[in-house]
């Protein structure tokens, strides 16, 4: 198994990235080589066999903990949307998110 | 340079004492932080006005008399991963360049109730994803041992701020050896505690399964006053576990003995590495521990799943850095998609935006059972392989890394090799095992780093291992020549 061209394009879209550089073919290269030679690195793990294994999420057998349903007070709004990049009236500004003729 | 004593519980007494107060030690390592830290580039932020004030308000609670805690007044730094209010924290990234919390980390806060005084926040592999320290937005670290050297990574500022003298003691944190692993390069001692131990309430997340506060100190003995003002439980962190918090300073006392298991893959590394390890073996079974040889062949698989699960984790938790409510954005955006894409991958290093697509590949719909979940059955076996290996044994030992400190660029050219920096420490985080890293010997002028894991919750044990160990070797006492 390995990553091609297709798959990375696909990858990048689902993680929100783009190459930024100008040379954006030699970035490719290097990037599915990356990738390549980490997944040979995880395919190490087909060695073992998993069969009947439960898989593990976490190190620890925990129930998640539950506080009172009581009114709390929260952060500081202010406080909490002080470096915001752009504001108005306490929403974050963006491009209009919703397009006429959407192009997606 | 070594005026002043360098171990916490010798600071504290110099303090208590009024040999020096706080407010001239503090001036201290921040004229040494000044003098010498651009050989090192090991803070992204000095507090040199907070830190004078809180010095000042140590000395006066000194003064005062009654519940002088325990670090009162004494100087450490923190790596840049955990919030401080008021104070940028950046994770060495361009993506939180700037970025002010409105709120301390549960361990900022711990430590600034016990009277710790902060020095400013220290360089890093960028989120936490790296093994060198190279990986920074602010600028590689370099070892102080040598400087055309590594200090390790992820907490290469703390331990290269720390092996210099720029403070007294650091905090770091470890998700695949990013503490244990710059401790070994730097000749420092590192405690990554049992998963859940310490809250990880405000320090940013890379791992949120594998990711733990640690120490890095000069000794087991400050290893364990530190830890004690950092573990415990946090509501506000809900894998944070409610369990008592031991006394970790009478757990220093000298061990019964111990059944000591060394790991034979963990030997795997250089002549030198090998060579200290099996002398420190000798070291501790004259005084009175008893040594057996044993193969974890799941652990030692333990790197191809953790490359899937943190990747897996980290695409996840970094899915927040889109450019919309804090942190970097780019300019002119085009649309929504534009802005969230282009802030992302203007202000993201190449090693995160790697691990972000191999994390989004093993989650993707047709690789997920034979990527992820394996992985996750794969991390069951190794915890039961460890747990079957306790039954047998109470700490297993190997070496920390491969070989001593490395050049800045050498593994820069396959991430893959980079990777393996990790290769010992990686399965105690999988399994949420305790772990130390002591300093075990000298090759070529670099130091070496011997590792302990202990089963959950045993980090007292390990303690007391560590402690005895540097009761009879002098390892940890070494420091760099800085003139």
């Amino acid at each position: 198994m390995s990553i091609d061209v297709t798959v990375l394009e696909k990858l990048m879209r689902l993680a929100y990235l783009a190459p930024v550089a100008d040379d954006t073919s030699q970035a490719q290269k290097r990037a599915l080589k990356n990738l390549n030679e980490a997944l040979s690195l995880i395919q190490q793990m087909n060695a073992v066999d998993t069969k009947g294994v439960e898989p593990m999420a976490h190190p620890l057998d925990i129930v998640q903990p539950l506080r009172e349903d009581k009114v709390q007070t929260s952060v500081d709004r202010e406080a909490l949307q002080k470096g915001a990049p752009e504001l108005r009236d306490g929403f974050y500004t963006v491009p209009r998110v919703v397009e006429e003729d959407s192009e997606r | 340079m070594s005026e002043i004593p360098s171990s916490l519980s010798a600071l504290s007494r110099y303090l208590a004492t009024s040999k020096i107060s706080s407010v001239e030690l503090t001036e201290t390592f921040l004229s040494r932080i000044r003098e010498y830290d651009s050989r090192y580039n090991s803070f992204i932020t000095v507090t040199e006005e907070s830190a004078r004030s809180a010095a000042k308000e140590a000395d006066s609670i000194r003064a005062r008399g009654n519940n002088v805690p325990a670090l009162c007044g004494i100087p450490i730094a923190h790596k840049d991963l955990f919030c401080t209010r008021g104070v940028n924290t950046t994770c060495a990234s361009r993506m939180l360049e700037g970025y002010v919390p409105p709120f301390d980390a549960t361990v900022v806060e711990r430590l600034k109730t016990h009277g710790a005084v902060m020095l400013g926040k220290t360089n890093m592999d960028e989120f936490a994803m790296g093994s060198s320290n190279e990986h920074s937005a602010f600028g590689a670290v370099r070892n102080p041992w040598d400087t055309d050297r590594v200090p390790g990574g992820s907490s290469g500022g703390s331990a290269a701020a720390l092996a210099a003298g720029l403070c007294a003691a650091a905090t770091a944190t470890d998700t695949g050896g990013s503490a244990r692993q710059p401790a070994a390069l730097c000749g420092l001692t590192a405690l990554k505690p049992s998963y859940g131990r310490i809250s990880r309430y405000g320090m940013i997340a890379f791992a949120s399964s594998l990711d733990q506060a640690s120490t890095l100190t000069r000794s087991a003995e400050d290893a364990a006053w530190l830890l004690s003002a950092m573990a415990g439980s946090d509501e506000r962190d809900s894998t944070c576990v409610d369990v008592p918090v031991d006394d970790y300073r009478a757990a220093l006392n000298n061990p019964s003995a111990m059944r000591l298991g060394v790991v034979n893959d963990w030997l795997d590394a250089d002549q030198a590495s090998a060579t200290a390890i099996e002398d420190a073996l000798l070291v501790l079974e004259k005084a009175g521990h008893k040594i057996t040889r044993i193969d974890l062949p799941r652990v030692a698989l333990g790197i191809s799943a953790y490359y899937v699960l943190a990747c897996a984790e980290c695409a996840s938790n970094l899915a927040r850095y889109d450019g919309v409510r804090y942190g970097y954005r780019c300019q002119d955006a085009r649309s929504i998609e534009d802005l969230m894409v282009r802030s992302r991958s203007e202000s993201l290093g190449a090693e995160v935006q790697r691990r972000i697509l191999i994390g989004t590949f093993v989650l993707s719909s047709g690789y997920y059972d034979a990527y992820y979940r394996k992985a996750q059955q794969l991390r069951r076996l190794i915890c039961e392989e460890f747990k079957k290996a306790f039954e047998d044994v109470d700490i297993l030992i190997g070496a920390t890394t491969t070989g001593v400190a490395f050049r800045l660029g050498e593994k820069s050219a396959s991430p893959t090799e980079m990777y393996r920096e990790d290769l010992y420490t990686i399965p105690a985080n999988l399994a949420g095992l305790p772990a130390m890293s002591v300093p075990v010997g000298m090759s070529s002028g670099l130091p070496l780093g011997m590792h302990l894991v202990a089963p959950y919750l045993e980090e007292g044990r390990l303690l007391a291992l560590a402690n005895q160990f540097q009761q009879v070797s002098d390892w940890h006492t070494r420091t760099p020549a800085i003139s």
